[in-house]
Parts: C-alpha cells; structure tokens; sequence
C-alpha cells in the first residue's frame, strides 16, 4: 500500500457518498446475489448482527469499511452466491461476508471521481459476536447506509480518516 | 472448444466458487478446473499442470496476481496461456497495469455470469 498517493478529498464532496454508498451495496446484491435491497422505512432493531466484516482503505481514503449483519443473512448470502442450499452452507457464510464488503468497497472507491488510483483495499476481515467496541483510528464521522436483505437487516459504515 | 482446463487464482474461496459456478453453468467445454489461493501457490500448481485459461484476482496475500501475471512467462507449462484477470480494482491504472504485465482480458467485480462467459469465449476464441 505504499504506492498510493494522498489526494485529500474535500469534506463536503464526503456528504454525498452515502447515496454512493448504498448504490455500491445494491448492485453488489444485484450482480453477485440476484437479490433487490429493500429500504428501511421505520428504524429497524439491530441486535442480532454478528457477523461484521471489514475492509481498510488507505491512500487517498484512509479509513475502514465495515458490514454488518446477522448470522441467517449471511448463510443466505452464502446460499444465493454459491447456488448452495441454505442448510449445508457452512463457514462459507463468513467467507461470504467478507467477499460482500470486499466488493462493496472496491465498487464504492471505483465510482468516486480519481479514487481508483489512489485508495488501495487491504483483503477483507470477518468477525462474529456482538459484544465487542470497535475503535477505528479516524476522526470523521462515520457514514451509515441501512438496508434489507430478504427482512432483515444490513449495515454498510464507512469511517473515515481525515 | 472442448476439453479446457482452468486455473482459478484467488484468496477467496468463495469467489473461486462463484467463478467456478459461472463457468460450469456456461456451454464453454470445461474439462477441469484447477484452484490456487494466491500467485505463489499458482505458480507451483503450474509446475505439474497444463491449463487453457488462468483466471486470477489482483489483490491477493503472499503473491499479488500482477506479480504472478509477470512471473508466469518463467513456468514452461504457461507459456502462451491467457490470463484474465478478475477483481475489484476497477481503475484505468489497474487495467493497464495487468494488461501491461501480459494479461489478455480483465473483468470488474461486481460482475455477472453472462459477462464473465463473454469475456473467456471472446479470449479463448482469440487463442485458437
């Protein structure tokens, strides 16, 4: 990653990458799952999303992707990406979350003007669990897009470092 | 085209999977196909196996799929072999960095199957 040249990105082009950001998720679902994301309508509760699944940015964007979603959403995923029935899906799951932010991530930095070049990705991280703080090192906010995925819900975050 | 042999690089074995699924599901006469998770390990499947077609990723530990595509002219068995890589890096940089290493296609993640079948016809075709 030491190839990547800093350009920094001007604060206020950052407020539109939440729409950016969310249409990278959706064709990712689109392409690779033959599934439509829904939107959230009312807020959603969010217990129940264990399996988070990150992605490091560094270059022009320094920060980290995250994705975040339940167990059942991720054996899905697994299960429409390989063609697998839902029930002999495996760790698989977890190897389908980190695919899912990986694509995410490469997608959203190739449709943000002169990104492409300068962000590089880092291979992807999967954790499970809920009872855990991340503390990424960036001092911006963190951008949220919220979906669904056959009911239940997605988190797609972005933190960023200025 | 018939009988055609196939080496998948990726770290991914979920996106291995999901390649192999386009491939099988398409009518392109594959025989076999072969997988390594990253250029090193590619390379030492090389050293014993003939492929048609390679298949690889960019961004991948131990050895990148540049570096790969640089080192692959040094294994006998994959001289003359296509490389088509397949990945997120979606830059102009990105695409003319694997085309200038000796890479005969590319194709960005996202991506569907259609598009994937296209691209292999279209440089197997160019093969023959």
């Amino acid at each position: 990653m030491s190839t990547a040249q800093r350009h920094p990105i001007p604060a206020d082009a950052r407020e539109s990458w939440a729409p950016i950001l969310e249409l990278s998720a959706r064709e990712v679902f689109s392409l690779m799952l033959g599934a439509e994301l829904g939107t959230i309508s009312e807020p959603q509760a969010e217990q129940g999303l264990n399996i988070t699944s990150m992605v490091g940015l560094a270059g022009s964007l320094c920060g980290l992707l995250s994705f975040r979603c339940s167990s059942k959403s991720a054996v899905l995923m697994a299960s429409k990406m390989l063609g697998m029935d839902p029930g002999s899906v495996g760790d698989e799951m977890l190897d389908a979350a980190g695919e899912v932010c990986n694509m995410v991530a490469g997608n959203f930095k190739n449709k943000i003007s002169g990104m492409g070049d300068g962000c590089q990705l880092s291979v992807p991280t999967v954790i499970t669990g809920e009872d855990y703080s991340l503390r990424a090192l960036t001092n911006e906010r963190t951008i949220d897009v919220r979906l669904i995925f056959e009911g239940c819900p997605l988190v797609f975050s972005i933190n960023l470092h200025n | 085209m018939e009988n055609i042999r196939v080496l998948i690089v990726d770290d991914s074995s979920v996106m291995r999977k999901i390649v192999e699924r386009s491939l099988r599901q398409a009518n392109l006469g594959i025989e076999q196909i072969l997988e390594a998770g990253n250029g090193a390990e590619a390379l030492g499947v090389l050293n014993h196996e003939k492929v048609d077609l390679i298949l690889c990723d960019i961004n991948m530990p131990v050895m990148d799929g540049l570096e790969f595509v640089k080192q692959l002219p040094t294994v006998e068995n994959a001289k003359g072999v296509p490389v088509v890589m397949i990945t997120t890096e979606g830059s102009e940089s990105h695409v003319v960095q694997a085309l200038s290493a000796g890479a005969r296609g590319y194709i960005r993640k996202p991506f569907t199957p259609d598009l994937v079948n296209s691209r292999i016809l279209s440089v197997l075709e160019g093969k023959q």
